[in-house]
């Protein structure tokens, strides 16, 4: 079993963390993990840094014009990560738009993130049916994870059939809006949060997009599996430093 | 072979939506109607009838006696200049437009890049009573104050993308962006035949009416429909896709495209997509642009901001590959140079732009005989400051 599938087996609500690598300097990656995992967190999400990340808002994009300009590559992420799985045990997920991922090539890709011990995928701007059709067999070769994004209009029928070729959790955007846009959960948001709840869906859902303190983040979770903290996180690394991260964390749970 | 969209909205290998979910009800709501929307009479007399009354079409063919001379062949110069607001842009917006009104859509949001496509969106805003906000980068709004003007004249909101490097490219993203954020109320009119499926193919169509009108023109003129070749310039690819539509599939008809050399292909400052450019993914979907090895977008570089762009529409990138359109590409100086031949032998001041297109002449020999039409896609008053700096007027 992959190990995002034996984590959300737990009996818990999970927090996954998102974070840009090379940001806020390139060699922070590996420190990044292993103090997030040291801190308690459930889940982490590596961001592949893009130059026209288009599913973010401001935060998110300047980490990652940040991290491009101090040097992140494909390649050197992958070098960063070589020995991961010697010191850390949670789930790695990587988070990136689909061209860098094309430029290096799906299989080769795919391939060295099994090396490394990546469990999954996370790619906003690869859409489902073009996955369905021409990736899925060689994520599945390498036993990957390919997570599916659900917003508050996506229809219930959609929804059903991104249940149907998940093998994970479903990415559950909190609202219609681009990363870090929110702040707090409206009426809106809960009924949709608890319609999603009741369609008892295979996969568990996990929330993401404007969770940012330990309101939202026990909001989110009333209704889903866990939550996924992006913007806030880099904005708490960008305010302080990435010395203290478990104070972050205990601020969220 | 076909040169057209397919069911599933590639042209060749290349087009798709490569769109985030978040987008998906609004590109999938525009791919299930659109030409459903477009076949309705209703549509078509309204946009028919706008396309006459209100934009000045037909444009004229015009025989351009004193180039032809020059250059040994028979040059006819598609006036799509003549339009209302100065370019080919407004035959896209208004038909935008329209489509956007029978989706219910009441806020309109665009991109621009030098302000051509701002200033038609707006235009049609104003014509239609709808809010429109247009994105610019913060470095176009600078280099293209009229520009910025007229859109604010027209009722325009325009807010300026402080993102990546604040031009055209990003000016895009944050009107994906917006659309992201606005899913239910707001069309996104999209300046060029770019962008996800069905983007590329309902522009195409709008522009169409370019070489629709071309062929009963010609005919007019020389008693044939079908010329030797078609000239258009290629920034996305619009003007070039409208000129291009009704001889894509008579290979007798040759297709030259021409792309934005900057100061020289090998410079590092260029904007010839088709050359420097490799498949990949922007804006939504799989097309040839400039990145690094990595698929970082990079920046092109061009004098005229509407071919300033990283990539080129999907319809290009399959004519380049297969071979069927024959790409060139020319430097700002020979653009400049090609711009002020036109004003001085022929009276018409071109966009630069367009002077990309017109200076295909000096690089490639035409038979006598030939006849070559050529997309005069826009007007060069709004160029006025950058051949001002650059002849020092
Ligand atoms: C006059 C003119 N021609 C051409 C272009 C390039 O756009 P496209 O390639 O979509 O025709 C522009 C864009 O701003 C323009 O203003």
């Amino acid at each position: 079993m992959n190990r995002i599938q034996q984590k959300l087996q737990e009996n818990k609500k999970l927090l996954s963390i998102y974070f840009t690598a090379g940001y806020p300097s390139l060699n922070d990656t590996t420190t990044i993990i292993q103090d997030l995992e040291k801190s308690g967190v459930d889940m982490i999400e590596i961001g592949l840094p893009f130059s026209d990340p288009l599913a973010d808002g401001p935060t998110i994009q300047a980490s990652s014009t940040q991290a491009l300009k101090n040097g992140m590559t494909t390649e050197i992420l992958f070098n960063q990560l070589k020995d991961i799985r010697k010191s850390v045990q949670l789930p790695l997920i990587i988070m990136g738009y689909f061209n860098p991922i094309l430029q290096y090539g799906v299989e080769g890709f795919c391939k060295k993130c099994k090396e490394l011990g990546i469990d999954g995928l996370i790619i906003p701007d690869l859409p489902v049916d073009v996955y369905n059709e021409q990736y899925k067999s060689i994520f599945e070769n390498y036993g990957l994870i390919n997570v599916f994004l659900i917003t508050p209009q996506t229809s219930t029928e959609r929804i059903k059939f991104i249940d149907s070729i998940s093998n994970g959790f479903i990415y559950m955007v909190s609202s219609s809006s681009v990363t870090g846009s929110q702040s707090g959960f409206g009426d809106n948001q809960k009924h949709y949060f608890k319609r999603i709840s009741d369609m008892d869906l295979t996969n568990p859902q996990i929330v993401g997009f404007g969770i940012n303190n330990n309101a939202t983040f026990n909001e989110a979770t009333q209704y889903a599996k866990g939550a996924i903290i992006g913007s806030a996180f880099i904005k708490y690394i960008t305010d302080n430093s990435i010395k203290d991260l478990s104070r972050f964390v205990k601020s969220i749970r | 072979m076909s040169y057209n969209v397919n069911e599933k909205g590639y042209y060749g290998e290349f087009g798709g939506a490569y769109i985030p979910e978040m987008l998906y009800p609004n590109v999938e709501e525009l791919r299930q109607n659109y030409l459903k929307i477009m076949a309705e009479p209703s549509f078509k007399k309204e946009f028919d009838q706008l396309l006459k009354d209100y934009v000045g079409r037909p444009s004229p063919l015009y025989f351009a006696k004193r180039l032809s001379e020059k250059y040994k062949t028979n040059i006819y110069l598609k006036r799509e200049d003549l339009n209302h607001t100065g370019a080919h842009k407004i035959n896209n917006t208004i038909g935008q437009i329209l489509m956007a009104k029978r989706l219910g859509k009441n806020r309109i949001i665009a991109e621009t890049g030098a302000g051509q496509h701002g200033v038609a969106t707006a235009t049609v805003c104003a014509l239609m009573g709808l809010e429109c906000i247009v994105y610019m980068g913060e470095i176009d709004i600078a280099r293209q104050a009229p520009n910025v003007a007229r859109m604010k004249m027209l009722g325009a909101t325009v807010v300026p993308a402080l993102s990546g490097s604040k031009t055209l490219k990003d000016a895009t993203n944050e009107a994906i962006r917006d659309w992201i954020n606005n899913p239910v109320d707001t069309h996104y009119i999209i300046g060029s035949a770019i962008g996800p499926h069905p983007y590329p193919d309902m522009v195409t169509r709008f522009q169409s009416i370019i070489s629709e009108e071309i062929k009963w023109q010609l005919k007019e003129h020389i008693g044939k429909e079908n010329p030797d070749y078609v000239v258009a310039c290629i920034g996305g690819g619009s003007n070039a896709a409208g000129t291009y539509y009704h001889f894509l599939d008579n290979v007798n008809v040759n297709i030259i495209a021409v792309e934005a050399a900057g100061l020289g292909i090998d410079s590092g400052e260029s904007a010839a997509t088709s050359v420097l450019g490799k498949e990949g993914i922007i804006h939504g979907c799989k097309t040839l642009l400039m990145q690094t090895k990595d698929g970082q977008i990079t920046e092109p570089y061009s004098i005229s901001a509407g071919l300033d762009y990283p990539g080129v529409g999907p319809m290009h990138a399959h004519l380049s590959i297969t071979g069927r359109a024959e790409f060139m590409s020319i430097t700002d100086n020979d653009a400049m140079k090609a711009g002020l031949e036109l004003c001085q032998l022929e009276g018409i001041i071109p966009a630069i732009e367009t002077a990309h297109a017109l200076a295909i002449f000096e690089h490639k020999k035409f038979k006598k005989e030939d006849v070559v039409v050529v997309s005069l896609s826009g007007r060069g008053d709004k160029d006025l400051n950058t051949y001002i700096d650059y002849f020092k007027l």
